[in-house]
């Protein structure tokens, strides 16, 4: 992995994306294009080839580095952008079909890890969106994650889990703003709830992403955008690419909505233990308040989300329950993944990142 | 921070959750002292079992999902749940 001690700075934490290390043929065609050396349609038949690979096992593709980071890769361009990179590559018809081969196996995988969630939650609640979210994302007893970090993690382990976290929380809350102009009435105001609470009140001290920044700065890390990129493996960037999914597309709103109630849900009480974690290894508030934010403002917002989000679009548009419930499922089982990953990983003494 | 005229405050009851108001409100703490409010929502804790008081935590979610479980238990040894 790379040097987890870097210059650290407090500027900006939105800057583009710098361009990623190849992680196999499609990729390092992609990067070729990108930086203005390749053809697009040289990348576009690679993408058409690796995206077929999985048309039989696709939910193999969560696992497969160089699709994801093709994905991850295309989806930037829309978002923060890529460094030295034109931005009119985001809608080059070309790399739209590339994306599109990739999203292919990628969609039926993020369904495929769903469905178990999905078909209780339908078998157990019926139409009753805002209580089958309720018990899609109760906590459970057994021990996770968040309960050895809160008891047992050490300071390398905390760096890990935030490098993970990194890619999607400089940027937190941004996908789910994709949201606000695909809505009317009563959903969108209570995303746009929401979306002010995360953005600080329009405070920059307060936004949500500049807390995990310093967060990040506290235990010695780099804070600067997607400056780990590099680290993360194929699962950590497949969660990522979910959001982004779900984000991009106006036919995924349901899914974005759900994805956006199964962070809030799973927040708060997670929130309380990271922090914990941090002061037992003696970190103070600067280092927790990201942490402590998140226990009263998700506490805020799982209701909101689940009750008044979510509710009211499925009230307005009752044929995008489905698509809520997959939203919601896909977030949790990719977590999982991750979650696995990383744990299996520590189990054996080894580092969850890339080397 | 005081309540304009005119300007409302309301308070929403969720349902096995907290209480969440929005609006102007002054919220003052048990030493008198007012609490430093940063959101324009705020959960307050109706459960009992919040460690951030007045502040809903969403402790209440633990609780429910341990009484689902006991209740569970309770009908598959068919004894009282």
């Amino acid at each position: 992995m790379p040097p987890l001690r870097v210059a650290t700075t407090d500027e900006s934490t939105t800057g583009r994306m710098v361009v990623p290390a190849a992680r196999g043929d499609a990729s390092a065609l992609l990067v070729d294009v990108l930086l203005g050396g390749g053809t697009p349609d040289g990348f576009r038949a690679a993408a058409a080839a690796l995206g077929a690979r999985y048309e039989s096992n696709p939910v193999d593709v969560l696992y497969d580095d160089d699709a994801q980071l093709c994905l991850t890769l295309l989806y930037e361009l829309h978002l923060q952008g890529i460094d030295g990179v034109d931005d009119r590559w985001g809608w080059d018809p070309s790399l739209v079909a590339a994306r599109a081969a990739l999203e292919q196996p990628f969609d039926t995988a993020v369904r495929a890890v769903a469905a178990d969630r999905v078909s209780q939650a339908r078998s157990g609640f019926g139409e009753d969106v805002v209580g089958a979210l309720w018990d899609m994302t109760a906590p459970t007893r057994e021990p996770g994650l968040s309960d050895f970090m809160a008891s047992d993690a050490g300071l390398e382990q905390f760096r890990e889990l935030l490098i993970h976290r990194s890619l999607n929380q400089l940027r937190e809350a941004d996908v789910y703003t994709f949201g606000i102009p695909r809505m009317s009435g009563a959903p969108k105001s209570a995303l746009l709830e929401i979306q002010i609470d995360e953005y600080g009140q329009g405070r920059l001290d307060r936004m949500h992403s500049r807390l995990f920044a310093t967060t990040m700065r506290e235990l010695g890390l780099s804070d600067r955008y997607a400056r780990y990129l590099d680290a993360v493996p194929a699962v950590t960037l497949a969660s990522l690419n979910a959001l982004s999914y779900f984000g991009l597309h106006r036919r995924n709103l349901g899914a974005l909505v759900g994805h956006l109630c199964a962070i809030e849900t799973t927040s708060a009480l997670p929130s309380r233990k990271y922090s914990a974690g941090l002061r037992r290894l003696g970190y103070g508030s600067a280092a927790t308040l990201f942490f402590d934010e998140h226990i009263e403002a998700d506490s805020v917002h799982e209701q909101i989300a689940v009750r008044d989000l979510a509710g009211g679009l499925v009230d307005d548009r009752p044929e995008l329950l489905d698509d809520v419930l997959v939203g919601s499922a896909a977030c949790l089982a990719l977590d999982d993944l991750l979650g696995g990953h990383i744990t299996d990983c520590w189990s054996r003494g080894r580092s969850s990142l890339r080397s | 921070m005081t309540i304009e005229m005119g300007e409302e405050v309301t308070i929403t009851v969720c349902p096995d959750g907290p209480l969440l108001v929005r609006g102007a409100v002054e919220l003052v703490g048990a030493d008198g002292e007012p609490m430093d409010v940063q959101r324009n929502v705020i959960a307050l804790c109706r459960c009992g079992g919040t460690r951030r008081p007045p502040f809903c935590d969403s402790t209440h979610k633990k609780r429910k999902s341990r009484r689902a479980e006991q209740s569970a238990r309770g009908k598959d040894e068919g004894g009282e749940p």
